[in-house]
Formats: structure tokens, sequence, C-alpha cells
């Protein structure tokens, strides 16, 4: 089976798509002749032409809201935003118009489309590189927010995402794109090809959306996670040798509150992770959903390790980032109480 | 020494109680603008966004390039939608005043341009009006039923009640939904015309925005959308002056004419006598015969009055003078199109007498009609249920759990 890089993986699921279906369209700031800045639609204009993988002015707004246009047309636009610090002036588009058509018009219209972006830190990109805004995609209904931590859910996911008639915000964590990463800065870059998950079968397979995975088994805790997380939570149960069941929630909107439920109940404590700033972020909704569901079955606090209400630093990444060394740290005192 | 700098903040000439004052709006003489080849290149036309283009003179004569466009036959029926649109609204009006719903929008005095652009339109084309655009879906022959439902928010309110009254959605009438938020469809007609070239289809789309919503961001971004990949869409921007209170200089119009923003871009661009039923529709035919022989978009401004007030929750009185409409240079577009349907012989004041009672009754039997399906504080409503559905495709799970926490 093919070894893919996430980048490959992500331009392999579009690839994917564009080959079966006409109505499939990719756009955004230099998509089309370079194939993005992380080379993800890199040949796709070459193998479809210009009028189906097409370079987008400078403009989210317009980029949302012409792909919303096309959606309601009938086409499946795939619109990437370069980073996903950029997006905002197209949160109008995404908050009032993509998520809404379909119930303000009692059904009438909708816009089955999906804006990707790069997320996250850990590539010395500062404020203006580095944002994690699930939180601000997941709190509007109309929605799905999914983000993949591997190549083989980013390709299922994202033909998934391509494949629904709501809008899909696909959040693509930047520092995963060509090597897993635990958050370990000082050791040499790993690629993929080592990796189990990126064994990804050629053509179309899905990965649904609304189903998260468990990574590892385990009895102690459990750590809620997605994205670049997920494989800082490895190194951290191994680092510190707790059993800890570590679920990749994978789509964050529908949510997997099942597999949450089964593995709080499991172990009676959780620790929640993620790389976007604390307050108001995704997991407070984790922690209430644990609180609401599990709230008899755990035997110590909920703890959230999570990027400090800060913007993201450049020189001083490694202290915002939540690295293993700050799980860790939360895994041992889950295990105190 | 320089001068101490001071901030130029735009205020009309009049403000309650002074006399009405349009000299700052120029006129060009009926038939004085000539009509110009479709595939003209925008930048030939330049002088086209400074002029009015306009068919009817003041005694009712249709004149010069762009008259002829239409029989006496296609004028009555524009004359009878822009009668029945005015019925409409003035019965609707009525209905939020004795509290059926919380709110109306008129299209008073700027009926000719909704219904005489729906008129250059075809089965399959697209619109994304505003709030103002009734007019597209009365002249489309959409039954008025339909529409009241949607403004009672009743039991056969095809929007389930979850919309502003007035911001309806008909796909089969091609009236994309409507926002609420202001400029947002505008780069979504631009993407939708995109689409239709993207996949070799015919289709157009007309994007609708208002002079003060030229202002918000989304209508750069249509307007740059639409120079780069040059897609079949008309951009109409309606200038009825006043955006609820803000008069049009707040929005840049004491600057430059909205018609010529489309300069900076590329895009060819006219401006036309909003209240001239014969312009609008001859205007729009050539932006229609233009997107559809694939040379590109175009900017058209239609100049006109809001004669009502922005809506139901508005009172004009506390900052624009009195009598303005009467005073406004581009008169009632009925009264213009009724003159000159009576000059040529088509028409006259007895049968004008009789459509006015004919659209005011079938306003009043559709009013009944959709009143016994309920209006918003009384009779039949949608059910609480449809609160949850079509937020997604399928509804969620956690959607699921909340309605069965309503107990629905």
């Amino acid at each position: 089976m093919p070894r893919l890089s996430m980048v490959e993986a992500i331009r392999d699921a579009m690839d994917t798509k564009m080959a079966e279906d006409e109505r499939v369209v990719v756009f955004g700031e230099d998509v089309g002749y370079f194939g993005g800045v992380f080379r993800c639609t890199e040949g796709l204009q070459r193998k479809y032409g210009k009028s189906r993988c097409f370079d987008a002015p400078i403009n989210e707004s317009g980029i949302v809201g012409v792909a919303i246009g096309m959606g309601a047309y009938g086409l499946r636009p795939v619109a990437e935003i370069q980073f996903a610090d950029y997006v905002y002036p197209g949160y109008d588009q995404i908050v009032s118009e993509a998520a809404r058509l379909r119930y303000r018009s009692g059904g009438e219209f909708f816009a089955p489309i999906v804006i990707r972006m790069p997320v996250g830190g850990g590539i010395y990109g500062g404020q203006t590189h580095s944002q994690s805004p699930e939180a601000l995609f997941a709190h509007v209904c109309g929605l799905k927010t999914v983000i993949p931590s591997n190549p083989y859910d980013a390709k299922g996911l994202l033909i998934s995402a391509i494949e629904d008639d709501d809008p899909v915000i696909f959040l693509e964590p930047k520092r995963l794109y060509n090597g897993p990463f635990a958050g370990h800065p000082d050791q040499p870059a790993v690629p993929w090809a080592k990796h189990a998950l990126s064994e990804v079968p050629a053509g179309r397979y899905v990965v649904p959306l609304g189903e998260a995975a468990v990574r590892r088994e385990g009895k102690a805790v459990t750590v809620l996670c997605y994205g670049t997380m997920t494989h800082v939570a490895e190194a951290a149960a191994d680092e510190t040798g707790v059993d800890a069941e570590i679920i990749d929630l994978r789509s964050l909107i529908p949510l997997d509150v099942d597999a949450i439920v089964r593995s709080v109940e499991k172990t009676g404590r959780c620790v929640i992770v993620h790389e976007a700033t604390l307050t108001a972020g995704f997991g407070a909704e984790l922690a209430a959903q644990v609180a609401e569901r599990c709230f008899y079955a755990l035997e110590a606090p909920i703890q959230r390790v999570c990027g400090w209400d800060t913007p993201y630093p450049v020189a001083e990444e490694w202290d915002y980032f939540p690295g293993p060394e700050r799980v860790g740290r939360a895994l041992l005192k889950a295990m105190e109480a | 020494m320089s001068p101490r700098l001071t901030l130029h903040v735009p205020e009309p000439s009049v403000r309650p109680g002074g006399r009405p004052d349009f000299s700052h709006v120029a006129v060009s003489k009926a038939g004085e603008v000539p009509r110009p080849r479709i595939d003209v290149a925008p930048g030939d036309i330049r002088d086209f966004a400074y002029a009015m283009i306009r068919v009817l003179d003041d005694e009712g004569g249709a004149v010069g390039d762009w008259a002829g466009a239409l029989s006496a036959e296609q004028l009555r029926k524009g004359l009878r939608d822009m009668m029945l649109t005015r019925a409409f609204d003035a019965r609707m009006l009525l209905s939020q005043r004795q509290g059926k719903t919380s709110f109306y929008i008129t299209s008073l005095g700027e009926e000719a341009i909704a219904c005489a652009h729906r008129m250059s339109l075809t089965p399959g084309d697209m619109c994304f009006p505003t709030y103002r655009q009734q007019g597209l879906l009365i002249a489309h022959g959409w039954p008025l039923v339909d529409m009241m439902c949607e403004i009672f928010s009743n039991e056969k309110d095809r929007l389930k009640g979850r919309q502003l009254s007035g911001l309806y959605s008909a796909k089969e009438a091609g009236f994309f939904t409507v926002s609420g938020n202001l400029g947002t469809q505008y780069p979504q007609a631009v993407g939708w015309a995109m689409a239709s070239a993207i996949m070799g289809d015919q289709k157009i789309a007309s994007g609708w925005i208002g002079e003060g919503s030229t202002a918000e961001t989304d209508f750069h971004s249509a307007l740059v959308f639409a120079s780069v990949y040059r897609p079949p869409v008309i951009l109409n921007i309606v200038n009825n002056q006043w955006a609820i209170s803000s008069y049009q200089g707040m929005a840049g119009g004491e600057s430059a004419k909205f018609a010529a923003r489309a300069h900076g871009y590329g895009v060819a661009s006219l401006r036309a006598d909003g209240n001239d039923y014969l312009a609008v529709y001859a205007v729009s035919k050539w932006a229609v015969e233009r997107a559809r022989a694939n040379l590109g978009p175009t900017v058209i401004e239609w100049v006109t009055y809001r004669a009502g007030a922005h809506s139901t929750s508005d009172d004009p009185s506390k900052y624009r003078p009195k009598g303005e409409w009467a005073a406004w240079p581009l008169g009632d577009p009925i009264e213009r199109l009724k003159t000159h349907l009576i000059r040529v012989g088509a028409w006259s004041e007895e049968r004008m007498k009789q459509m006015q009672a004919e659209v005011e009754s079938e306003v009043l039997e559709a009013a009944k009609e959709a009143e016994s399906h309920g209006t918003l504080h009384d009779g039949p409503r949608p059910s609480a249920a449809t609160i949850f559905e079509d937020v997604y495709k399928d509804m969620p799970r956690h959607l699921r759990e909340q309605r069965q926490q309503l107990g629905v």
C-alpha cells in the first residue's frame, strides 16, 4: 500500500473526488499553477484544467462568498484559506451565510462546501501563522468541524467532507503535513513513511464525520485530543508510563460523545489537550460534556492542557506549545487523585 | 504653516423642516444616452457611469436608442406588476400595524426596478436579492399567498417561521434566500455565475445591493472576483438615496457615482433612471445579453428614491424633510408608465381605475386566504419541532437531544 505524507493524502483526496465528480472544484490563494504554499493542490490544475483548479484573489470574504454561490449552484467547491489565521475576513460568510442557508431557506438552498485551512503552531510562525480557531467554528450551528491527525484519516475525512451536503471546516495541522510531531522540537524530524497511518489506500474510501478513534487503549486516564496533540499525548504517555487511553476526536462537530463517555466511564479520569487558547476553547465544551455525562464515574478533577490565553509567540514557541512534558504532568496529577 | 486639519462628515443639504432639494441630482435628457454594442470594452463607456439612461421623457414619450424594447401588452403587464406590488406592500404595511407580523419593508417608489428587471431574465437564472426586491417575485407571478404566509410566519410558511418578514426564498422563481445581513449575497451571486461558466451552462446571476451597503467589504470582494473571472453576472446597485437615516453621501456618493466604482475594476458599468420602467428593462436586457454572450459582468446603478420608511421600525420624518418624494426629479414609476401608455393610446384613466380595483381585490383575497393559515400571534403556526430541522441535512445527535429537552 502506498505510504503518503499528510500533504499527499490531502491532495489524493481532492484528486480522487475531482476524477469521479466534475462538480468538485478547488481554488484558493496560490492554489492553481503553483499548487499551494504547502503543495496540497500540486498538479491538480495540470490534470483537471484551469476551470476546476485555480488561483483566487487575496480576499477571504470573496473566496468563501463565491464558494457559497458555487455550492448553491450545485458544485462541490473546496476552498483553501492559506492559513487559518487569515480566515476572519471570510468569517461572516461562513457564520451568517454558509452555516445558515439551509435553515433560513427551509431546505431550498444549501452550501455543500469544504473550507480547508492549515492550523496550529510548531513552525515558528508566530501569531499570524499558528492559530487554532476550531472553537470559533464548533460554536456555530450548521457547520461541521473536522481535524485529522494523520494521512489515512486526512484522506478519508476530506472525501467525507467533500461528499457531505453541509458546509465543512477542514482544519489541517500544518506541523503534521510532512511528518508526525510529538512535541520535541530538538529531536530529528520523522517522515510519515515510518508511521502506520501513512498507509493510504488508492481510490475512494471514507472516514465518517463524527467518529472518534482510539489511538491507544489504556485503563488509567482518558486523554481527549485531536490533530497534533494526538501525537503529543502519545509521547506523554510513553514518557510518564501512565496507561492513558488516547482518543483522537477527528471531528469536533458532530462529536462522538459515545466514545468519550465509554472511555471516561472506564478510566474515571480525563485530561483534555488542545493547542488553542484555554478560555472558552473546545476543551471547555469537552469538560462540560464529561462533567454532565460521567460525573459519578470521575475519580479526579478534569484537567485541560492548552495554549496559554495569549497570542502565539515566535521565540517562546516551545514555552507556549502544550508539549509532552506539560501533558505528562497533567497525566501524573490525574493519577494522584 | 499648514492649516489645522478638519474631518469631513457628509451631511445632506436639507433636514426636517427644510425645503426638499435635489439640485445635486443631475438628470440626463431622455434619449440622450446612446445604446452601446454589447461587446463594447468597459473602458469605452466610462461616461455612462456618470450619465443617466432614460427612455421616458416628461410628456410620456419613449425616445432614443433604448426605446422600443417592449410591446404595449408587455408594458401593460409591467404597469400591473408595479401596481400589484404597491398594493401588496400597502396591505402588508397595514397587516403589520394590525399586529399580524412584527415587521415589514415596502418598496414604495422603486417598484420599476425589480419588476422590469425580472422581465429581462429567463427561467434558470438566479437573483440574489436584498429585502426590497419583492417586485422580482410578483413580476414573476409567484403566488402572493405564499409570500404572505412567510410574512405571517404561519403554518403554511415554507420557511417554517424562521425568517423575518419579507426575507423570502423561492428557488423555483430564481430568487435566492434573502439574508438580512447586508451585502453578503453579492459575492455569492458572482460565485453562482462562476459555477455556470465552469459548467459551460447558459445561466446568469443577478446580484442586488443598496447604495448604503456598497460600503461593505462584500461589495468590493464581489467586484474583484467579477473583474478577475468575468462571470455572467449583473451587479445591481439600487441607489434609493437613503440607508435608514444615512443619506447616500455617507456611503461615498458625495465623492463619486456608485456606478463609477466599477471603473477601478475594469467592469462595464451603466447608470440609469430607476423610475423609468422602459429604461430599467432595456438596460437590464443589455446586461443580460452581454452576460449570456460570455462578455462578462455589468454593474448597473439604478437611481431611485425610497419613498417609504426604511421599515415599519423606522420614522423618516426624524431625519429627512417632508415632501421629498413629491420633489424627487424622477417622479413615480407607476405614474410615468401610465402617462406613457395613455399617450401612445394603449391605456386610459378608466382602465387604470379598473386595474387598481382589480389588484387591490387580488391582494385582499390573497390576504384572507393567508390569514386563514394563521398570523404571527394568532392561529396555526409552525410546530416547535421544526426549530431543529434543516440546521444540517440530517439531524445530529446533539440536536435530537435538545429537541427531546424541549419536549417536542
